[in-house]
């Protein structure tokens, strides 16, 4: 049974140009695994790596040198040398990243960021609010905001509707940052229990946190990063 | 000493040197081949001024031979001053035949008029052109007119059109509404009323256009396809005189206009001052015949 | 659908427009390297040169760069607002399947602009005739795609006000008399008249109020949600960037220095510039 992810020999390196070319090491010679349905956990002080790991997979940034090898539906391929194209095509259908702070698009209400990925799968918009509804519900934000913008919520509220974006169409690997940071105890255990649904149908979760309840109730396995380099 | 040869004896035929006769009919030619399209032309100077009728003159004194009869009138009226003044000046340049009758003239000179008696193979109609551009009102530029033209461009034209419509309710223009011809260009066919439009479509004469000022002419041939613009829903139609007799001569199918008496009261009168004259001495000419015509249910 | 990678719309190979009389070295003594787009031995401006890149259906790709980037000259050239450009570019739509679009005759042209391009200008003058009624406006695009009935007309110049959300009433009104956003989305109905499969959209937020820019880009997301349409997005503003694009490329004296997804580009710059670039952002 292949593993879903096969990280060997990852690196990556940062060359500020604008700072006369000063070169910093992100990631230096990461290597591991996570099996399909598993819960991994990203820990490690600020700037340990954790974030530049997910956005190497995720191809935010691009990788210097090493393989990240995916198990996806059409096979093994290789993310690292993908194509932009078939990244993207991965990101519409099998992967999800879900980062740390939600990106404020102007003038769109709560429960469209919701159900635009539903939306965008031509799933008719009645079915999509209904189930955006029922997870935003779930996470007790308040009927009152779901036609509200974003931009003017806390930051509790706004992570709720990161999630809840991030899971109302479960993916095959789902990339979190921080998914319970300043949310309240009882809905971080919503949240906990939402991802649990998730493995539950088969989605393979990476997440980074630095909250132990969380990192306990949730995670299989942990995987700690010190400046770039996997300890453990 | 200058010898005064060039001047011994009356001026050459029909005025124009034989060499600028040439170009303009070689022009003529072209016109004529491809229907619709201006063609550019020398317009020699003459001893009338521009915007009186030099275009249709030009065309006129180019292909008038001997043997021509010739008409011409001035808004249906063989008798107004300038009607008079140009017939004058061809028959003094030409000695040719000139005559008030439809039917017996071999050339026609017009300015903004069709005559109400059916034109036939034996006869050349020939138009005084103020604005040959149809285009000019949406497209001041003759670069990008001429482009359009070349490119049968001509979206602008019918947007113009259809704001009319959503201006006034209905298409507004009175006199030299567009036409396509032969399916290819759009002409401007000099400012007739939309009652002669019709009589363009499948005419048996040729129709010749010439446009002094602007310098240029261009042409319908006989049994060509002429189509005022029209959209699927809003459709040409000519004026509708609701049946109003003639005053003199009670006919009812023909265009009038509308004339003061000198005792102050108005009255309708049938604009063709030949076609009037037929009448009003008990002839019978024959008028033209189109679809639009026939669809006036008034009795003549 | 996996990605088909033959399966492009637009593709871009070597096109180049210089502006003056060239030489051998015009091309490779100007470029980022050498922070002009002047050559040095003619004077001719070398406004873009070796642009390769390609579309997919349904894509959003986004252009931006500072002024002089050569951004504008890439998509006014792709329209053919521009003439004599060099290069080849191939669209994939019949009949021009396989011909290189910038050679093919006037005729083709327009009919290549009319039915199956669509463009969106900063400037609404540049794109609609203050003369027409926004309606005529709508309507110039539909009777060049061969309608002539004017019930139709106005029933689908409706329609796409009623998509753009300007007021239906305002049918039959000149744009002289609209607010700028107002003006920018009658240009966007009349650009999707006739549904084009590409769209270019330059700096049309540009100089709109920044609540006005806020609901036009959020109109063209979800035109292009709803439509699929293909889009070549140019700004020099990369929020516009990262909010409407997919992948991007960035131009500095002329050339691509750099292209690929947007967030890439955004959150990983590799190239100096864009590095620069992304760094500015306020």
């Amino acid at each position: 049974m292949h593993p879903l992810l096969a990280i060997k020999h990852l690196n990556k390196t940062f060359t500020m140009h604008i700072l006369q070319g000063k070169i910093i090491e992100a990631l230096v010679d990461v290597n591991f695994e996570v099996a399909q349905g598993e819960i991994i956990g990203l820990t490690g002080k600020s700037g340990s790596g954790k974030s530049s790991l997910m956005k190497c997979i995720y191809r935010t940034y691009l990788s210097d040198g090493g393989n990240i090898n995916y198990h996806s539906n059409d096979g093994i391929v290789d993310l690292v040398a993908l194509n932009d194209y078939e990244i993207l095509h991965l990101r519409k259908t099998e992967i999800n990243y879900c980062s740390q702070f939600l990106s404020v698009i102007p003038r769109v209400t709560a429960l469209q960021v919701v159900a635009q990925p539903l939306l965008k799968k031509g799933i008719e918009s009645v079915i999509a609010n209904e189930k955006a509804m029922h997870i935003l519900n779930s996470l007790g934000l308040p009927e009152a905001l779901w036609s509200g913008f974003p931009v003017t919520f806390s930051g509790g509220e706004q992570q709720r509707i990161n999630v809840a974006r991030a899971i109302i169409d479960p993916p095959k690997l789902l990339l979190i940052d921080e998914p319970t940071a300043s949310l309240d105890p009882t809905t971080k255990d919503v949240v906990i229990e939402m991802l649990l649904g998730l493995k539950k149908q088969g989605t393979t979760i990476v997440c980074i946190s630095h909250d132990d309840y969380t990192l306990d109730h949730l995670v299989n396995r942990r995987i700690h990063l010190e400046k770039g380099i996997i300890i453990n | 000493m200058i010898e005064e040869n060039k001047f011994a004896t009356h001026y050459r035929f029909a005025f124009i040197d034989e060499a600028t006769k040439r170009e303009i009919r070689r022009k003529l030619l072209k016109a004529i081949a491809i229907p619709g399209y201006q063609v550019p032309y020398s317009s020699p100077e003459m001893p009338i001024a521009r915007g009186w009728g030099t275009g249709g003159l030009h065309v006129t004194l180019a292909i008038i031979g001997p043997k021509d009869i010739f008409k011409i009138i001035d808004q249906g009226s063989d008798a107004s001053v300038n009607a008079c003044n140009l017939r004058n000046f061809v028959h003094t340049m030409t000695g040719v035949e000139t005559t008030l009758d439809t039917n017996k003239a071999t050339i026609i000179q017009t300015r903004h008029r069709i005559t109400e008696e059916v034109l036939n193979k034996n006869q050349i109609f020939v138009y005084q052109v103020p604005q040959p551009e149809p285009l000019r009102s949406v497209e001041r530029y003759e670069n990008k007119t001429r482009q359009m033209h070349g490119e049968a461009d001509y979206a602008k034209m019918w947007v113009s059109l259809y704001e009319q419509y959503v201006r006034h309710g209905d298409i507004m223009l009175g006199a030299g509404y567009p036409v396509k011809v032969n399916g290819r260009y759009i002409m401007a066919p000099s400012p007739i009323p939309r009652w002669d439009i019709p009589n363009l479509n499948n005419s048996e004469a040729i129709h010749l256009f010439g446009a002094g000022r602007e310098k240029r002419l261009y042409a319908v041939p006989p049994y060509t396809k002429v189509e005022p613009l029209e959209f699927e829903d809003v459709k040409f139609h000519i004026e509708d005189f609701k049946g109003i007799p003639c005053f003199r001569t009670g006919y009812k199918k023909a265009f009038l206009d509308e004339l003061y008496y000198d005792d102050g009261s108005k009255h309708y009168v049938i604009n063709d001052s030949n076609f009037l004259d037929k009448l009003a001495n008990k002839e019978t000419p024959i008028q033209h015949e189109n679809a639009y015509l026939n669809k006036l249910d008034h009795e003549a | 659908m996996k990605h088909n990678s033959e399966n492009w719309l637009l593709k871009v190979e070597g096109l180049t427009k210089i502006y003056g009389t060239a030489n051998a070295n015009s091309i490779e003594k100007t470029g980022p390297l050498f922070d002009s787009n002047i050559c040095p031995e003619t004077n001719a401006i070398v406004a873009c040169a070796d642009i390769n890149f390609e579309l997919f259906p349904g894509e959003v790709l986004g252009i931006v760069g500072e002024s002089g980037s050569g951004k504008s000259t890439i998509v006014k050239m792709l329209y053919f607002d521009m003439e004599h450009a060099d290069g080849t570019v191939l669209f994939n739509k019949a009949p021009y399947i396989g011909k290189n679009i910038l050679k093919e005759s006037n005729q083709s042209k327009r009919a290549i602009r009319n039915h199956l391009m669509g463009m969106v200008y900063q400037n609404p003058r540049d794109g609609l005739n203050f003369k027409f009624t926004s309606g005529g406006n709508i309507a110039e695009k539909l009777i060049m795609a061969g309608n002539y009935h004017v019930g139709t007309i106005r029933d689908k110049a409706t329609n796409l006000l009623e998509k753009t959300e300007v007021p239906v009433l305002r049918l039959d009104d000149l744009p002289a008399h609209f607010s700028g956003g107002m003006q920018q989305r009658v240009q966007i109905s009349k650009a999707i008249a006739n549904h084009p499969p590409l769209l270019f959209l330059d700096e049309v937020t540009t100089g709109l109020d920044v609540s006005v820019q806020a609901k036009v880009l959020d109109l063209i997301r979800e035109l292009q949600q709803e439509l699929g349409i293909a889009m070549i997005v140019v700004s020099h503003d990369l929020s516009v960037i990262r909010m409407l694009t997919d992948r991007t490329l960035v131009m500095k004296n002329g050339r691509i220095v750099e292209q690929g997804l947007t967030d890439q580009i955004l959150q990983d710059p590799q190239h100096p510039y864009t590095q620069l670039l992304v760094s500015s952002i306020l």
